[in-house]
């Protein structure tokens, strides 16, 4: 699969990432880095010991690196999160569903980026 | 870029993927640093400063976040030289006006394009690097101003001593002279309120304090002679004639180098007793300015070759002033002389006038440009990475922990060689909780070298101390030396922080240890030798125990034979064997010494006598070479001698006397001698 092929399948735009990085190998290199990225996790295992903190800052990472490639559907539920656990002191239930979210739209990120020649 | 070198950029960013997209853009250009949060950017700062071009930051961030970054580099006067762009995901006006307000120069939000990134980073770099060029060139240009005004001071103020005759060091040696004892003045009393200001005008008006003597006629100012009463009185007048002149001086009158100069010309020949001229003021009337100039001005006219004298030399002329042969002076500026002696012949007689010059143009370039906020030159910046590199290089020659520590933001910086022998980081924030401070240093050692650092002072600011550090899981004896960092303001030192080095000292203490052990030891049987038997000895006995323990003396019946017969090697050879044979008949916990000659002790736990005569048998019943091992042999109980040693070592000895005095080659009980036996050896 070429690169511009698994940001179709990711929900991602290709042609707003090509725009700014301007190169496709560069997408490329960074793409396989966000599949090592420990945002995700981090943003995981946080939530799960209830650091609050920790969980916003990874979150707004995670925010952060899909929303610089361009990953859109990901950034979108990043930002859902990030945004529900900015300045929050307790865990509540209503995190889960967007927890959730994040989880599906990120595996699914990660498999697209495996598939990639 | 004009120049091969690379400019640094510092990239700081919590997220590894966000500094690795933004160096990928810009590795072309510039050297990038990278920082993963606001405590690791504070001490590349810290270390770097001077280096670093610009700096990309982030705000959300553990550990110390952008915007305290921004108040930290505001606090440190760093956001004047280092411009700051922000990078972030935050869009709300609230963060990016916070930014702006802190003095970031700019603000890209995520997601950014390499564009935008690339133009922004390289504008402000570019303008931030104009600022810098203008700035060295205002450097520049204040020095030679600097330069050329006190070139034409020292001008005016050599014509005035060229008429009469003199070196023209004069003038230098009196202004050297004024700062010197100004600058102590201030320290010994807080009577005269001077600035470093103050100082640098009264130090360059003291150049123009002969400036009258334009107007005394040649006649009279290089007459060789004594002056008649009437060519004196001409000769006075210097002083106010200079004044006269200064005053004259049309639209400068009020500027605060003509106001000072002119109190010193018409001043600095009072006398603090009121008996000087022309006013005949007396004490602190007289300006501070002009009291200094005056003992400057005898001072050097005492030291210095006159047409009509030789000059003193240095030691005399103090000597001369102190007695009052000179005139009479504020006490406190005596003090000053006193305290400075050696310090002013030093600087008075090495000085060479076009290194004075350069180094006043110079301070004053420092000082002006403090004030004004403004940037160092990169020669600076070379020089201090030249120092850095020295620095590195002697450190990782030398295998010592050595150490930095910066009291704001509060950390201990290590050398790379440190670093990594330890085990730590090279920086290392919050000392007291950290690694460094609880398991390297014992915890309450840290804190106690902390506050020895404190409480040093910029006179006596060496720290030293052995601390037992663990190092490997190993518990090493440390010696600590500590230098503390005091800023150089002369009123209110502040501590900056310090430089330390431990050096190990555990090989050093064992060493010590092995030689008392040695010292311990007899040196042909490695017995111990007496004293240290006494000292072993004595021990066991003053300690309370149930234990009943034997002491056994015995002398070598024969050994004078011996050595007649078989040669003196065969004596030292005879002597190692008894005291391999004592050694191997008897267990470790056991004492075996050789007393000296021919004499040996053996203290042990008593059981019965066979064990005595086990070991006086094991000693005796084989020959050496064909000799007799004979020995008489006294034993004494410890339940005898209440404790005291040398009462159980004379029972041991007086019995083994008895055997000598018998039948030798036996072994007695103190115990068991008669009257007679025990009377023998009174």
């Amino acid at each position: 699969m070429t690169v511009q092929e698994s940001y179709e399948k990711m929900g991602g735009d290709y042609n707003d990432a090509m725009s700014r990085l301007r190169a496709d190998d560069r997408i490329k290199r960074f793409l396989i880095r966000v599949a090592e990225d420990a945002s995700f996790k981090n943003l995981c295992d946080n939530l799960a010991a209830h650091n609050m903190e920790e969980a916003f800052r990874a979150a707004h990472t995670l925010k952060g690196v899909s929303s610089n490639l361009s990953l859109t559907r990901l950034c979108k539920s990043a930002t859902a999160i990030t945004e529900a656990l900015r300045g929050r002191t307790e865990y509540g239930s209503d995190l889960e569903p967007l927890l959730e979210k994040v989880k599906e739209d990120h595996a699914l990120t990660i498999e697209c980026i495996k598939s990639i020649e | 870029m004009e120049q091969n070198q690379k400019k640094s950029i510092l990239i700081v960013d919590d997220s590894e993927l966000n500094r690795a997209l933004l160096s990928d853009m810009l590795y072309d250009d510039f050297n990038i640093i990278e920082a993963e949060n606001g405590v690791q950017a504070v001490a590349i700062l810290q270390e770097h400063e001077l280096e670093i071009s610009l700096m990309l930051l982030d705000i959300v961030m553990p550990e110390m976040d952008g915007f305290d970054v921004l108040a930290m580099m505001n606090n440190k006067g760093w956001i004047n030289t280092i411009p700051v762009i922000m990078i972030s995901a935050e869009t709300g006006s609230a963060y990016i006006d916070r930014a702006y307000d802190l003095g970031a120069v700019d603000y890209i939000s995520r997601p950014f394009d390499e564009r935008t990134v690339k133009h922004r980073v390289m504008s402000n770099f570019m303008l931030a690097l104009k600022q810098r060029e203008m700035s060295d060139l205002l450097v520049e240009q204040i020095y030679q101003r600097e330069r050329d005004n006190k070139i034409m001071i020292e001008i005016l103020s050599h014509i005035v001593e060229f008429r009469n005759g003199e070196s023209g060091l004069h003038v230098l040696h009196v202004s050297t002279f004024t700062e010197m004892v100004l600058k102590h003045l201030v320290l010994i009393t807080d009577k005269y309120k001077l600035s470093q200001a103050d100082i640098k005008t009264i130090v360059n008006a003291s150049a123009l304090h002969d400036v009258g003597k334009m107007s005394v006629p040649d006649s009279i100012l290089n007459k060789p002679g004594r002056f008649t009463p009437e060519e004196f009185e001409i000769m006075k007048r210097h002083t106010v004639e200079g004044e006269k002149m200064l005053a004259a001086i049309p639209s400068r009158r009020n500027e605060t180098i003509v106001k000072v100069s002119a109190e010193i010309c018409r001043w600095h020949h009072e006398r603090y007793d009121g008996r000087g001229y022309p006013d005949g003021l007396k004490g602190d009337d007289i300006p501070i300015s002009a009291q200094v100039v005056a003992l400057a001005d005898v001072y050097d006219a005492l030291t210095s070759k006159r047409c009509y004298k030789e000059g003193y030399p240095h030691e005399k002329a103090i000597d001369m002033i102190m007695n009052g042969e000179c005139g009479a002076f504020n006490p406190l500026i005596l003090q000053c002389l006193m305290d400075l002696q050696a310090e002013l012949k030093e600087a008075l007689h090495s000085a060479s006038p076009t290194e004075t010059l350069d180094s006043g143009a110079r301070d004053n370039v420092e000082h002006m440009l403090k004030a004004s906020g403004s940037d160092v030159s990169n020669r600076t910046i070379r020089l201090l990475e030249h120092e850095r590199m020295k620095f590195r290089f002697f450190a990782s020659l030398s295998r010592e922990v050595m150490f930095e520590y910066v009291t704001s933001p509060e950390m201990i910086v290590l050398t790379d060689f440190s670093a990594e022998y330890l085990e730590l980081p090279e920086k290392i924030p919050n000392p007291a909780e950290s690694e460094f401070g609880t398991r390297v240093f014992d915890k309450a050692d840290f804190e106690n070298l902390l506050s020895r650092i404190k409480s040093t002072t910029p006179e006596n600011p060496i720290v030293e101390g052995k601390y037992l550090l663990t190092i490997h899981g190993e518990q090493k004896w440390n010696k600590v030396t500590v230098q503390a960092l005091w800023s150089d303001d002369a009123e209110q030192p502040v501590l900056e922080g310090a430089l330390g080095k431990c050096l190990d000292i555990t090989e050093e203490t064992e060493e010590i240890q092995q030689l008392e052990v040695l010292a311990d030891k007899d040196q042909i049987t490695n017995l111990l030798n007496a004293r240290a038997a006494k000292r072993t000895i004595s021990n066991i006995l003053s300690s309370p125990s149930e234990n009943e323990y034997a002491l056994v003396f015995f002398d070598l019946d024969n050994l004078k034979r011996a050595n007649d017969d078989y040669g003196h090697l065969f004596g030292n050879k005879l002597i190692k064997t008894v005291a391999d044979r004592m050694i191997a008949n008897t267990r470790t916990a056991d004492i075996c010494s050789r007393f000296g000659g021919d004499e040996f002790v053996i203290f042990m736990r008593y059981k019965d006598e066979h064990q005595i005569e086990r070991i006086f048998r094991a000693i005796t019943n084989e020959k050496l070479d064909g000799f007799t091992v004979s020995v008489s042999m006294g034993v004494a109980l410890s339940s005898e001698c209440d404790g005291d040693y040398d009462a159980l070592l004379r029972m041991a000895d007086q019995a083994a006397y008895a055997v000598k005095k018998s039948t030798k080659n036996a072994y007695k009980f103190y115990n068991a001698l008669t009257e007679a036996e025990k009377k023998l050896t009174q």
